[in-house]
């Protein structure tokens, strides 16, 4: 044998062996594809203008008597901007300085009519009255109130958003707020000789004189018919009437008399709900005190509406995401990429990390420019704003990113493991936008869209919920109307969930099939 | 003799390989070398298991027994395999809206290499003129080359080539086949699959040739050659019928192979010129036989496959 052979060198330096070329490979094969990058910009632009053109199409057109603005279009803020009901009977007297009010509730009823015409007695679930220490008569003002409600007993409740339990169901029920300073705390009784306290709030830079007394409200009487083809609400004014007695004051309280009043402007003001008798008085109103709750046919715009596109971008990044994948078995590349990178899980990881990135990025500009696009529309319509925290607001535009985000990983996954664009585009659809859709669009009855919100992986769209759910205040609470059953990090956490085991099927299934 | 650890990184170890697809047996104890400073051809008709041997090499299929090794080492456990081995699978295999620049770059990052890398083997494959192009509107030619520069990126002392000559024009054969031997007389391993033994005739300097998914002859070209020709002689003569009475007389065996001329087989170019002038019978030619690539391969793969294996590496020993 002739040994002539010289051993071969290759001219090429040996550099280091990382993840971070795997990452770089990827990153220069996901640029290098027009499609995929203009999939991406057309993925921001849909999110974006679906979220312009719902809140360019939404029109408010009504005006209330003698051509002003209607009921409903400028509600009172209360403290911090949020937007609130504030209407009651009041029975009311100047609190100057420290002091307390106490009075024993005799009884509570309340009519409703769900024609106009017979009325029906029956107390709602939160039809409330009892004492109040309110800042002033001006709706949206500080208060803190000691109630007996229709069915859930003494509550200590301020600010609207505030609610304390307390724990007396019976009736007559004595009830005591005593002011000192910025404090108020409330206490409740059966008998006037045992008290008990239901809490301690504090009406931060409450002014000296304050306005106190005896008050009555009941909410609207709320029928919601659902049905496959949607839901209808009908709601009735109802009234609740409480009697009062043994009523005494300390501190100072400088007028002689009380006086009655509808804040916030009754339905007609032909009555005001107020009448003395001895040392009883009788107050009888409608409304409420409570936060306005967003939802269907509200007025009130919410940070998340300005990303009801999201679904729409959403699609477009399954497409992208998917295909990153399947494009390379379709064209028999994925050997090429194995044979560069034989250890395969680590070819799917720098994939699920550059997909991460790019729809991130894609959906956190897109969420970035949506929501104040689509405020900035909607104020202009006269719609008022649900004003949140801004940790609250940036919690939605970055967990709508994440979302965008983790789908496209869940969307590479599930590529990966069926290898053909068209059965992956589906399949995530099915899962993840179809769902989203039947429980946003009111298809389905809030009942199976609850269910769907809790274990597809459209529940990550619980991260676009800004409103909290109130449990003093009576209403659907649906899907429909901005409220998912998870809460914004559990509904996360069920994507992250289905996307941690579709990689794993993903990297076994990449790991021991033939490329 | 054991081979040195440099001479190992330039090699080949394909040990009884065996797979199955269902019940298709598609590798059956495939064992071959491949060495450097050498192309080695490796043929067969279509299904024999040389795309499968391949991808094992590569580390892409699985198999079922046997191993496959590059340089010594499974290609699973290569670090930066590019550097060890470049292959070419097939040349379609690109996302045709990526230029063939960007192609190249992705895999060259892969490896922890630059573009510079990418400019030298595009340069190296004469490909610079439409690098910068879509891929999905090159041609086979062209998509060949760009598959060469992929498989020259990390400068490997190994390559593995399945069909590079697929598609390609003559003058691309030709460029082709002048590369490869280049390449191999710089000292590298040069595995060339083809189901053409006529496209390996003036490439390979030796051939692994398969069926059925194992190794029927593993032998130097010219080694085959000789063998396949055998102690023939071709004979040109206007009187047929005597040639053949003459020579038969002796103990040949004579075939008829045209209306003017025979093979005979079992004598001498100089017995039969002298067979035939003592007999007086006219001829005009008599050469010996040297068989074509081609035609040494249609005769071991013609029918009973082991046993032309058998036959053939016995002479060729």
């Amino acid at each position: 044998m002739t040994a002539t052979t010289t051993p071969f060198r290759s001219g090429v330096q040996v550099g280091r062996d990382g993840f971070g070329q795997l990452l770089r490979a990827e990153w220069t094969k996901f640029r290098t594809v027009r499609g995929w990058v203009i999939g991406l910009v057309a993925a921001a632009l849909v999110t974006v203008l679906i979220g312009l053109f719902g809140a360019a199409a939404s029109n408010i057109s009504c005006s209330g008597p003698d051509g002003g603005p209607c009921a409903g279009m400028t509600p009172p803020m209360g403290p911090g901007g949020v937007p609130v009901h504030d209407n009651f009977s009041f029975a009311h007297r100047s609190l100057t300085g420290d002091g307390s009010i106490t009075a024993r509730m005799t009884s509570l009823t309340a009519v409703s009519s769900s024609d106009g015409q017979n009325p029906v007695s029956g107390l709602q679930p939160w039809t409330k009255a009892g004492i109040i220490i309110k800042e002033s008569t001006t709706p949206g003002s500080q208060y803190a109130a000691l109630a007996v409600t229709g069915e859930n007993g003494v509550r200590m409740q301020h600010n609207y958003t505030g609610d304390i339990a307390g724990t007396l169901f019976t009736r007559p029920s004595w009830l005591r707020l005593t002011r000192s300073g910025d404090t108020i705390a409330g206490h409740e009784s059966a008998d006037g000789a045992n008290w008990h306290l239901v809490g301690t709030v504090t009406l931060p830079g409450l002014p000296s004189t304050v306005r106190a007394g005896m008050f009555a409200a009941s909410p609207q009487h709320e029928v919601i018919t659902e049905s496959f083809a949607g839901a209808s609400g009908r709601s009735y004014p109802t009234r609740a009437t409480a009697e009062f007695d043994r009523i005494s004051l300390q501190g100072g309280w400088p007028d002689d008399t009380w006086t009655g009043e509808d804040i916030g402007g009754g339905p007609g003001g032909d009555d005001i709900g107020f009448q003395e008798s001895g040392d009883g008085v009788t107050v009888s109103g409608s409304g409420n005190i409570a936060p306005i709750v967003a939802g269907r046919g509200g007025l009130g715009t919410t940070v998340e509406s300005g990303l009801v596109g999201a679904f729409a971008g959403l699609i477009a990044i399954i497409v992208v995401a998917s295909t990153f994948m399947t494009s390379e078995y379709r064209r028999g590349l994925i050997r090429t990429s194995l044979s560069a990178s034989p250890r395969r899980g680590r070819v799917l990881a720098a994939k699920a990390v550059v997909l991460w990135s790019v729809t991130f990025v894609t959906g956190l500009v897109a969420a970035s420019v949506a929501v104040p696009l689509a405020r900035a529309v909607q104020r202009d319509k006269g719609h008022f704003m649900f004003t949140v925290p801004t940790a609250t607001e940036l919690r939605v535009v970055i967990g709508t990113a994440a979302l965008l985000a983790v789908a496209a990983v869940f969307s590479l996954a599930v590529g990966t493991v069926l290898r053909r664009s068209a059965g992956a585009v589906s399949v995530v659809i099915v899962v993840m936008v179809l769902p989203y859709i039947l429980a946003i669009a009111s298809v389905l009855p809030s009942g199976p869209s609850d269910w769907l919100l809790r274990v597809t992986p459209a529940a990550a769209f619980a991260v676009q919920q800004s409103l909290p759910e109130y449990a003093q205040v009576t209403a659907a609470y649906a899907p429909a109307d901005g409220y998912f059953p998870l809460s914004p990090s559990a509904g996360f956490a069920v994507l992250c969930g289905y996307t941690a085991l579709a990689l794993g099927v993903a990297t076994l299934a990449l790991r021991r099939r033939d490329a | 003799m054991l081979p040195s650890l440099l001479a190992m990184e330039a090699t080949i170890q394909v040990t009884g390989l065996r797979k199955r697809f269902g019940s298709t047996v598609a590798l059956d104890g495939m064992t071959f070398t491949v060495a450097p400073g050498k192309v080695t051809g490796f043929v067969g008709p279509n299904g024999a298991g040389k795309s499968t041997t391949m991808r094992a090499i590569l580390g892409l299929d699985s198999v079922e027994a046997g191993q496959a090794l590059v340089g010594g080492r499974p290609y699973r456990s290569l670090r930066h395999p590019l550097r060890q081995v470049g292959s070419l699978l097939d040349a379609s295999a690109l996302q045709p809206s990526r230029t063939g620049r960007n192609h190249l770059l992705w895999l060259a990052h892969s490896q922890g290499l630059g573009a510079r890398r990418v400019d030298e083997v595009v340069e190296q494959v004469g490909l610079a003129s439409a690098i910068r192009r879509r891929a999905g509107g090159y041609s086979l030619g062209m998509r060949q080359r760009l598959g060469i520069a992929s498989a020259l990126l990390g400068d490997p002392p190994v390559l593995v080539l399945d069909e590079p000559v697929n598609g390609m024009d003559p003058e691309g054969i030709r460029w082709m086949r002048g590369f490869l031997r280049s390449l191999a007389a710089e000292g590298r391993a040069v595995l060339v699959s083809s189901h053409l033994m006529s496209e390996l005739q003036d490439t390979a300097d030796h051939v692994v040739i398969v069926g059925r998914g194992k190794v029927i002859a593993d032998v130097g070209v010219s080694e085959l050659i000789e063998s396949a020709s055998g102690d023939r002689v071709t004979l040109r003569t206007s009187a047929r019928t005597q040639a053949v009475t003459v020579l038969a007389g002796a103990g040949a065996t004579v075939a008829v192979t045209g209306a003017d001329t025979l093979t005979v087989t079992g004598l001498s170019g100089e017995r039969v010129v002298a067979l035939l002038g003592g007999s007086a019978v006219p001829f005009s030619e008599v050469s010996a036989h040297r068989a074509s690539l081609e035609e040494a391969y249609m005769e071991l793969t013609r029918d009973a496959v082991e046993y032309h294996a058998a036959e053939i590496q016995e002479s060729a020993r």
